[in-house]
């Protein structure tokens, strides 16, 4: 445990993640374009039916139902990029996770494992 | 109208839902939802579903540009982001459960607050002794300034921490970010220095949605449709905001965005309480 803060440490631990985050919005935001236009290309001229709710499909609807359906049809190419924009900061907690270790910072270790641990329970669909 | 005309009016206006958020730092989810709901006639829980997707998106894409102001506290952040995102998880699954009518009601509610509360100017303080459990915790750190390094100390840890366990409920059940109730716990419950409060929060607030955005999906609220237009326009926005900030005078746009705030408030509880939600 370091008693005196370590500026650059910090400071550069920061910018790695901020520029990992700026890189999975980017990627994110092209993989959900690329399958927008897809699906416009495909679909735009139907009528939508947004007014009435009634959940999305099941392949649409999990990490493995998105991951297992992959192929050119746009709202999945969509429900992938999503995927991927949900897991940037999921990726900056696991990211600090490592931090936090290489600093011996242990109870900042076990704090971000609990935070990692909340997001996977969510992403699994509430169970482990 | 069909899909791809809707699409391009949704577009523009989740882009300057965007731009108006990032240049009066309410943020532009607080107001996605309401225009989805009240002007497209889109059902509320789709709309939530679209309006949390893009609130990961600016807070993603809006940090770089604030760690290289050195101001976020990594320590604050992530000891806060255990509340966060508990609270995220309970309210979504609360979204799951509520009747549409209701989430309306608390949305309005919570969106006067929010209209309210960036009216006020940000507070500034002298520094406070050192606290025991924010020592324990180490939270305590320093700022760049014009006169060099500021030291801070934190103070206020529980009311800090409950107060981000409710911004986290209010984030998973309604699908927007709660950056100003994160800057409130912890620039006046906390005393931590605003500019830090305001990039720490930033910060919190992409892990606090990913937290809801699990259940949001395996709850069937995320359509890729609806989705990829709001994500786009809010994130290009909030972009183009954020670069023109420095230069924009703000004070008369932050009124008129309290304004259509207000009014967008109002019409969400009319809605709720006629049972049109």
């Amino acid at each position: 445990m370091a008693n005196t803060p370590n500026r650059w440490t910090d400071q550069r631990v920061e910018t790695i993640i901020a520029n990992l985050l700026r890189a999975g919005v980017i990627l994110a935001a092209s993989v959900v374009t690329l399958g927008g236009v897809i699906f416009l290309v495909r679909h735009g001229r139907e009528i939508p039916h947004y007014a009435v709710f009634a959940g999305e499909p099941k392949e649409l609807r999990s990490m493995r139902g998105i991951l297992g359906a992959i192929s050119f049809r746009g709202r999945n190419i969509i429900q992938l990029g999503l995927l991927i924009l949900i897991f940037t900061p999921v990726a900056r907690v696991a990211f600090s996770v490592a931090a936090f270790a290489l600093g011996r910072d242990r109870l900042y270790v076990g704090l971000t494992l609990a935070v990692l641990a909340i997001l996977v329970f969510s992403l699994t669909g509430g169970h482990f | 109208m069909n899909t791809l005309e809707l699409a391009i009016l949704i577009w523009l206006g989740s882009l300057v839902a965007g731009l108006l958020g990032a240049l009066t730092g309410l943020g532009g989810g607080i107001v996605v939802t309401p225009l989805l709901t009240l002007a497209f006639g889109v059902d509320l829980r789709y709309a939530i579903g679209a309006s949390l997707v893009s609130v990961i998106a600016t807070s993603s894409g809006a940090a770089a540009a604030y760690v290289k102001e050195g101001f976020t506290n990594m320590r604050i952040g992530m000891f806060l982001e255990v509340a966060t995102t508990v609270g995220a998880v309970t309210g979504a699954t609360l979204t799951t459960r509520l009747p549409a009518s209701k989430i309306a009601i608390i949305f309005g509610i919570v969106l006067l607050c929010s209209a309210y509360f960036s009216s006020r100017p940000a507070s500034s303080r002298a520094t406070a002794p050192p606290d025991r459990i924010a020592t324990m915790l180490r939270l305590d750190s320093q700022y760049p300034s014009d006169t060099g390094p500021q030291e801070y100390h934190v103070r206020g840890v529980p009311l800090g921490f409950g107060l981000m366990f409710v911004a986290g409920t209010l984030s998973g059940l309604l699908g927007i970010g709660s950056g100003a109730m994160k800057v409130i716990a912890m620039d006046q419950a906390m005393h931590v220095p605003f500019k830090v409060s305001t990039t720490t929060s930033n910060f919190m607030i992409g892990v606090t949605a990913a937290a809801s955005a699990g259940i949001y999906l395996h709850g069937g609220y995320i359509d890729p449709g609806l989705a990829m237009p709001v994500m786009l326009g809010v994130l290009l926005g909030s972009l183009v905001g954020a670069r023109v900030l420095p230069r924009t005078r703000t004070a008369k746009l932050r009124a008129l965005f309290g304004l259509v705030v207000a009014v967008l408030a109002v019409e969400m509880i009319y809605h709720g309480v006629t049972g049109r939600i």
